[in-house]
């Protein structure tokens, strides 16, 4: 025990445990809340145009504006995020006065994230059925109506989905961000473990990722299906009841 | 009072324009159950959806109370369509919300407030039968109190019309019988107009007091239903009307006639008495009855024997009768 204790290893890992790694999992939660937040405060709005502003859609919108939106969309998306962090560097130094640092990886996450969460938005809006629309629109809804009353409550089991793969894509990408002196566990693999190899740190780190997108999926997973009302929730919790009362019975 | 004036649809496709309605003039007055009939891509949907500017028409006018609708502003547009409600052939429930929020919705785009709403959503909820399912979520329903939940939560923004596009077609026979009780029910008591759609011939004979017939765009019958099914003018109507009309092809007879009863009339005692009275042997070669608001109509194929006397004896004998019409069937192909 006290050997292990010796071991310079382990002795680096506790270091780093109580002063690094605590640090580095609060600051990788801040970078992906933040920007998973405002790529849908930008995202959600346009994944809506781009459903309800198409030709026969519920609020058309003039074909030229649309091609824009869808082009600007495509674009962003098919930049890989390792330059699109470099080419945003101006941006970032305008939005939030620094190009490097933990705050400054947001800019470039968020403009890399909101297309993505676009179209992900586009995707859950299109599964709503376009009967209930049309009967939104028989019983004299508004087209705002149609979107924060139907569109919208109706697809929320995959809206939360869509919102767990983003949160998740965010938290994998900020890892990234460690290559422009971003901080996080991703930096923290990257320039402790990996570039002055320190093995088990590079270990840990990357553990402690697979752990949070894990826990974060379950909670996502959980709450899209437990909020979804299509499913026969209610039978199944009064069939567990009935169960219980005949184990009951039995004892 | 609705009233459609040459209301056409045109729908642009790649192989050119398809005419989906073409100059269809419709009067339904107030309080009528109205049903439009046709066979599949007759155009039914997109007339009732026209009703309501849910299909804006090509051209022509839509007067609800003497209000064209194609004139509004879209403001304008959907007040009117909150006195128009309309319910589905696939319910088209909010799956998300409760039955009686999927009721409280009309109420709550008009701004009617919260409690009130949900005060006379559980009103409309006994009206319909379903007291208990306030708090159900539409998947834990059948099919057809699905359509009920539709049915209260159209009667929520207190219509003057309710459209039914095909609202049976996806329920069973037993149930579809009881939705219809409801809607004849909801018509006499609220007094609400009813526009009924439907390719169901026993639907309109089961609810309705007028009807319409489309045919590939066209209207081409109108009228009391009674006067429509007992005598149906054109080959479009007569082959709804009489579906196994004239297909009776194993009898090679020589004269073929069409008996219709125009109500009141039974259709044994006839054949059995022209057999009684006048002696002659006629061949039933096919019969459709049905009963319509509690009168009995049907068509009868009768083959008339070879011989020219005794067929002219029972032509004359049929055409004696009262509630009755005969016709030949020339082009009857044994």
């Amino acid at each position: 025990m006290a050997e292990l204790l010796q071991n310079e290893e382990v002795l680096r890992l506790l270091e780093l445990t109580k002063n690094g790694l605590l640090f580095a999992i609060w600051e990788t939660l801040y970078v992906t809340v933040i920007s998973t937040f405002f790529s849908y405060v930008i995202g959600l709005p346009l994944g809506v145009i781009t459903v309800v502003g198409e030709p026969g859609g519920v609020l058309p919108l003039p074909r030229p504006v649309m091609a824009v939106i869808n082009f600007v969309i495509n674009i962003l998306r098919s930049v890989p995020f390792l330059i699109l962090m470099v080419v945003v560097i101006p941006l970032s130094r305008f939005f939030v006065g620094t190009s490097i640092g933990t705050t400054a990886t947001i800019v470039p996450l968020i403009i890399a994230a909101f297309p993505f969460v676009a179209r992900l938005v586009e995707a859950s809006l299109r599964e709503v059925d376009g009967g209930v629309v049309e009967a939104a629109l028989s019983m004299g809804c508004s087209p705002l109506q149609v979107i924060t009353k139907v569109m919208i409550p109706e697809s929320r089991p995959s809206l939360i989905s869509g919102f767990t793969t983003a949160f998740i894509t965010i938290l994998s990408y900020g890892a990234m961000a460690g290559a422009i002196g971003g901080g996080g566990l991703g930096s923290m693999a990257l320039n402790l473990g990996y570039q002055r190899r320190m093995t088990i740190i590079l270990w840990v780190s990357v553990v402690v990722l697979v752990i949070l997108v894990q826990i974060f999926q379950s909670i996502g997973s959980r709450a899209s299906v437990r909020l979804d009302k299509r499913v026969r929730k209610v039978d199944r919790k009064q069939k567990r009841k009935a169960n219980k009362v005949e184990k009951a019975g039995f004892q | 009072m609705i009233e459609l004036k040459q209301v056409s649809k045109v729908f642009p496709t790649e192989d050119g324009d398809f005419e989906a309605l073409s100059n269809i003039d419709l009067t339904i007055e107030d309080g009528d159950i109205f049903g439009i009939v046709g066979m599949s891509g007759a155009g039914k949907s997109t007339l009732v959806r026209c009703i309501n500017l849910l299909e804006r028409p090509t051209s022509g006018g839509v007067y609800i109370d003497g209000a064209n609708l194609m004139d509004m502003t879209s403001a304008q547009l959907r007040q009117t369509r909150r006195s128009i409600s309309m319910i589905f052939q696939q319910f088209n429930l909010l799956m998300q919300r409760t039955c009686l929020k999927n009721i409280c919705f009309p109420m709550e785009i008009a701004g009617v407030p919260a409690s009130e709403a949900k005060k006379r959503a559980l009103e409309y909820l006994d009206i319909v039968g379903l007291p208990d399912k306030a708090n159900a979520y539409p998947a834990q329903l059948s099919g057809g109190q699905k359509q009920r939940i539709a049915i209260a939560r159209a009667l929520a923004s207190n219509p003057k019309v309710l459209l039914c596009d095909e609202a049976t077609s996806a329920l069973d026979p037993t149930t579809t019988r009881s939705i219809l009780r409801l809607i004849k029910d909801i018509n006499q008591r609220l007094g609400i107009t009813v526009v009924v759609i439907t390719h169901e011939m026993a639907v309109v004979e089961e609810i309705c007091t007028h009807v319409a017939i489309l045919d590939h765009g066209h209207m081409v019958e109108t009228g009391k239903v009674e006067e429509v099914f007992s005598n149906p003018k054109t080959e479009a109507g007569r082959k709804l009307v009489f579906p196994e009309g004239a297909n009776i092809d194993q009898f090679p007879v020589a004269d073929v006639v069409r008996v219709v009863f125009n109500g009141g009339s039974s259709y044994e005692p006839l054949i059995a008495s022209l057999a009684i009275d006048c002696g002659v042997k006629v061949n039933i070669l096919g019969a459709d009855t049905r009963n319509v608001n509690g009168q009995a109509f049907g068509s009868m194929l009768l083959g008339l024997p070879e011989d020219k006397a005794e067929s002219a004896k029972a032509m004359a004998y049929l055409k004696s009768q009262n509630n009755v019409t005969v016709e030949e069937v020339p082009d009857y192909h044994g």
